[in-house]
């Protein structure tokens, strides 16, 4: 067995006695920090386009008290910034839905608004979209519908070159 | 070789084990396997792994105990798991883009298969090209990984896994090419890499999984029939 004098490397880390449990709060509150992140992967979309990454430290190596800081307080910006994108997105969802059950309480004051399924959360390429019945003569009546378009539009072949 | 291999724990520098006190190496020695080309027995389990791993488990790895703690281990070390994907995460990415998991090959299937099934990630090494007891420790100035004097040198204090004589891979990454599993491999050094968090219980059960893929092959009836033969 070779013996490596690694402890030249520890003052890089500062001394144990003094920065030891700080390092180890660290890494407590890293992996912390790292399962409130994860926790939010499923309630994130890709619409929500957001940036998990915070970048590394050149690792695999042994981290010093200011590189651990810097991964702790890129985490909880990264978790404060995906927290605030999904409130925003909620909220923005919860806006499309009431102006939803409003078309469909009254479709006349709410002419040729479209709500998407997206707009509201849901899976699924459907429209919600207020509409005259009977297209021209229900315009001129003031009889408008929610109409639901569902499905997704179908492929079509890539435009080519002229 | 004997008869009935046991994993073996490896011994951890000083300052790892005092910064990273989860942070452990374990190995297991087996005979290299015979065939190439995975058996239809051994292709049939991945394609049933392919089918029960889809979408929406991908998304949801990260929050699994196992898949999270490499996770955390990573961010320990300095590394992003969502720059350099963590092993089970990388086959999950790779499953979604494939279409399923791709045969690559016995060994590499068992690996994929034992990765799958328990979150831990293995590597393989060359038996015959490994001396003394692997190790994790840091790197000493100007050091190399394997034995190719061609190669860059490894940046001070990296952490790697190593041999009594070189540095064999960086935690977490691919072994050098020097001790990779070649045809004349005769046995294979498996390693897992536990953090903390992991129960070593769990370690031994993915270096265990590897072995009996492995063993099916052999026919000598896996993990039974090389404990209790």
């Amino acid at each position: 067995m070779v013996v490596i004098a690694d402890h030249q490397l520890l003052p890089q880390l500062g001394g144990e006695a003094e920065e030891g449990p700080a390092r180890r709060a660290l890494r407590s509150q890293i992996a912390r920090l790292e399962r409130e992140l994860a926790g939010l992967t499923t309630e994130a979309t890709p619409r929500d386009r957001i940036a998990w990454s915070i970048g590394g430290e050149g690792g695999p190596r042994l981290l010093g008290l200011g590189e651990l800081e810097r991964v702790r307080d890129d985490l909880a910006e990264r978790l404060h910034e995906v927290r605030e994108t999904l409130a925003a997105r909620a909220a923005r969802e919860a806006e499309k839905r009431a102006l939803l059950e409003r078309m469909l309480r009254d479709p006349g004051r709410h002419r040729f608004v479209r709500v998407s399924a997206a707009d509201v959360g849901e899976p699924g390429c459907g429209v919600w979209h207020v509409r005259p019945r009977l297209g021209l003569i229900g315009m001129l009546m003031g009889w408008w519908q929610v109409k639901l378009s569902s499905g997704c539009p179908l492929s079509r072949p890539a435009a080519g070159p002229a | 070789m004997s008869a009935a291999p046991a994993p073996r724990d490896g011994h951890v520098a000083e300052p790892l084990r005092a910064e990273l006190p989860g942070l452990g190496i374990v190995s297991l020695t087996l005979p290299a396997p015979r065939a190439r080309r995975s058996p239809s027995g051994v292709r049939e389990h991945l394609a049933m792994l392919s089918t029960r791993f889809r979408g929406a488990d991908a998304l949801a790895l990260r929050q699994r105990p196992v898949p999270h703690a490499y996770r955390v281990a990573f961010r320990h070390v300095g590394l992003d798991p969502d720059v350099t994907r963590t092993p089970v995460e990388a086959a999950a990415i790779e499953r979604l883009v494939q279409g399923g998991f791709v045969s690559r090959g016995l060994l590499d299937d068992a690996l994929t298969i034992a990765l799958v099934e328990t979150g831990v990630p293995l590597w393989a090494l060359d038996a015959g090209a490994v001396r003394g007891d692997l190790q994790l420790r840091l790197v000493t100035d100007g050091e190399r990984l394997g034995d190719d004097s061609a190669a860059a040198p490894l940046p001070d204090g990296q952490i790697v896994v190593a041999d009594a004589h070189a540095a064999l891979a960086p935690l977490f990454g691919e072994p050098a090419a020097s001790h990779a599993v070649g045809r004349d491999t005769a046995d294979l050094l498996l390693y897992a890499l536990r953090v903390d968090g992991i129960p070593p219980l769990q370690v031994e059960e993915a270096l265990w999984q590897c072995a009996d893929v492995l063993a099916a092959e052999r026919g000598d009836g896996g993990r039974l029939g090389s404990r209790w033969s």
